[in-house]
């Protein structure tokens, strides 16, 4: 059958009370790629992923990841992903060097392996110097870098990464795309989320939009422009997503300004 | 202690292994960030020389028939009361994992652990047995300064193992519930609120004052609360009495149901999608 999808969605249904946010969504991706699920803030990227990962559970729709049924083998599933949601998901009190340390410990990579994955990461990160301060008393940054080289210490065959790139400067951005073509050149999949589209453009074999609760768009980022006759994923994403509406002028503001 | 932890192996995990992880965890957050772990030790050390030194006096002749107020009376009252400020120092213990738990579950890290091949039993069994470590240490300040005031408790080798055996799993039991109450909290800083309520538990009881003297309604309720056979069977065993079988039974009883409870409400709340 479809043995070589890692992720494979159909019909994927999720609602918050009256507010449905995943509207029968199907999703593909191919082991070994990385697809990138783009659209606007509340679209339900995260959602998505939630789902994904196992956090949510879906109210319709079946997803399997890495082979698994997210909902028949939850624990296969978590033993093939790596997670780095959107919101920061590491231990504040712990050093960066004792948060690797307890991913590799889950992990159960053995105490002299365990820590020289730690150092690794931390080195390919560009966090050794800060390694052995709490991380409380580290920037949004490098704290970032650090929730993702904690999803990769047990090298997962799926990764899925919210916003991964989100409060990383340039330099540090491009670091994650080769780290990201790394891990996809040793037949990692990947499916992230992001609202930088040149990092779509730049790294995605293949992109979709989500809109409206849909996939509205599907293909790889040249089949998208050409198909919408636009010179960026930019003018893509704003000829399909729908405008997000004005909030209405709050009448308090004048109220305040006078 | 540990069956109940590791009730469910599931692939990928190896719960012992996870359990301990946590547990080091757990502690190495504990010396990182002391405040709580010294809050709840300064909490029944001050209990204990307040209810000495200001009440003591004065209590001691009413719990003791025949013991003169003042010195002789504070004596008597510190020989009262110390089994029930040792449980006050295993319920603050147990109070601090819900803060604990609710720090984990609001801060993201949790939801780090729930997408990994870790039970739900090892995530939230490492906070608890690190909570039994910091209740059997206030356990043994609190002890060691009763003792230091003129305590003397007259247990012998196998009374002071059964001894920390049933605070430890007093600690345990409590822990679980405290872990529910935690993880069912909005937020860290309402997470000690449903907890608070078994601060109350040793006032409720015979710790402090006989239940004989209470009205008809709370005397009722101190008789049979759970505390009180823990709390009675803890006074034997500081004092070398012989056991009372069926109240012996009683504590490890509610310690059970209470723990398994604990545990059970706790791993369904671990899994619920939190808003
Ligand atoms: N726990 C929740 N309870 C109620 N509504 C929720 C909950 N989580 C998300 N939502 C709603 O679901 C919708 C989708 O949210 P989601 O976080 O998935 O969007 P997103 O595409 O990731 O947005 P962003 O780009 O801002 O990260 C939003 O309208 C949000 O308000
Ligand atoms: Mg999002």
């Amino acid at each position: 059958m479809t043995s070589n999808l890692a992720v494979d969605v159909r019909g994927l249904r999720k609602s918050y009370g009256d507010l449905t946010v995943l509207d029968g969504v199907d999703l593909a991706v191919e082991a070994g790629t990385v697809t990138a699920l783009l659209g606007p803030n509340g679209a339900g990227k995260t959602t998505a992923v939630g789902v994904l990962s196992t956090l949510l559970k879906a109210d319709a729709g079946t997803v399997r990841v890495a082979g698994h049924d997210v909902v028949a083998q939850p624990e296969a599933v978590r033993a093939s992903i790596g997670v780095t949601g959107q919101m920061s998901a590491v231990d504040d009190l712990l050093t960066g060097v004792e948060n690797l340390r307890l991913m590799a410990s889950l992990h159960h990579l053995g105490r002299h392996d365990g820590r020289e994955r730690a150092d690794a990461l931390l080195a390919q990160f560009g966090l050794t110097d800060a390694a052995r301060k709490p991380v409380s008393t580290w920037s949004g940054g490098m704290r970032r870098k650090l929730d993702l080289a904690m999803t990769l210490v047990g090298a997962p065959a799926v990764v899925f990464l919210d916003e991964p790139t989100t409060g990383l400067d340039p330099r540090s951005r491009r670091t994650l795309w080769d780290e990201v073509r790394a891990l996809v050149a040793a037949g990692t999949t990947i499916l992230l989320t992001t609202q930088y589209l040149e990092e779509a453009d730049q790294l995605a074999d293949r992109v979709a939009v989500l809109d409206g609760g849909r996939i509205v768009a599907e293909g790889t980022p040249a089949e998208l422009k050409s198909t919408h006759d636009a010179g960026s994923l930019d003018d893509v994403f704003l000829r399909l997503t729908e405008p997000t509406p004005e909030p209405s002028a709050d009448p308090t503001t004048k109220e305040v300004a006078r | 202690m540990t069956t109940v932890t590791i009730a469910t192996t599931t692939a990928g995990a190896r719960p012992l292994a996870d359990t301990l992880t946590m547990l080091r965890r757990n502690l190495l957050r504990a010396v990182r960030y002391p405040g709580l772990t010294s809050f709840t030790i300064a909490i029944p050390v001050i209990l204990l020389l307040l209810f000495v030194f200001v009440f003591g006096g004065a209590f001691g002749a009413g719990v003791m028939p025949g013991v003169a107020p003042g010195a002789d009376g504070r004596a008597a009252y510190l020989d009262y009361i110390t089994p029930a400020i040792l449980l006050f120092a295993v319920v603050g213990a147990a109070q601090s994992v819900a803060i604990t738990a609710a720090m984990d579950a609001t801060s993201g890290i949790m939801a780090r652990f729930k997408t990994m091949a870790i039970s739900s039993g090892s995530v939230l069994g490492g906070p608890v047995l690190g909570t039994v470590v910091q209740g059997l240490v206030a356990v043994a300040v609190v002890l060691g300064l009763a003792v230091a005031l003129g305590y003397r408790p007259h247990a012998g080798g196998l009374g002071w193992l059964a001894l920390a055996g049933l605070l430890a799993l007093v600690t345990f039991a409590l822990s679980w519930l405290c872990v529910a109450m935690g993880l069912s909290a909005p937020s860290v800083e309402t997470a000690s609120n449903t907890p608070m309520i078994l601060t109350a538990l040793p006032f409720l009881g015979s710790g402090f004052v006989p239940v004989e003297t209470m009205p008809a309604g709370v005397r009722w309720f101190a008789e049979y609360q759970p505390l009180t056979p823990i709390i009675e069977t803890t006074r034997a065993l500081l004092a070398g009495t012989p056991l009372n079988t069926s109240t012996t039974l009683q504590a490890l009883a509610w310690s059970v149901l209470i723990a398994a409870l604990g545990y059970a409400w706790s791993r369904a709340l671990y899994r619920r999608e939190r808003r």
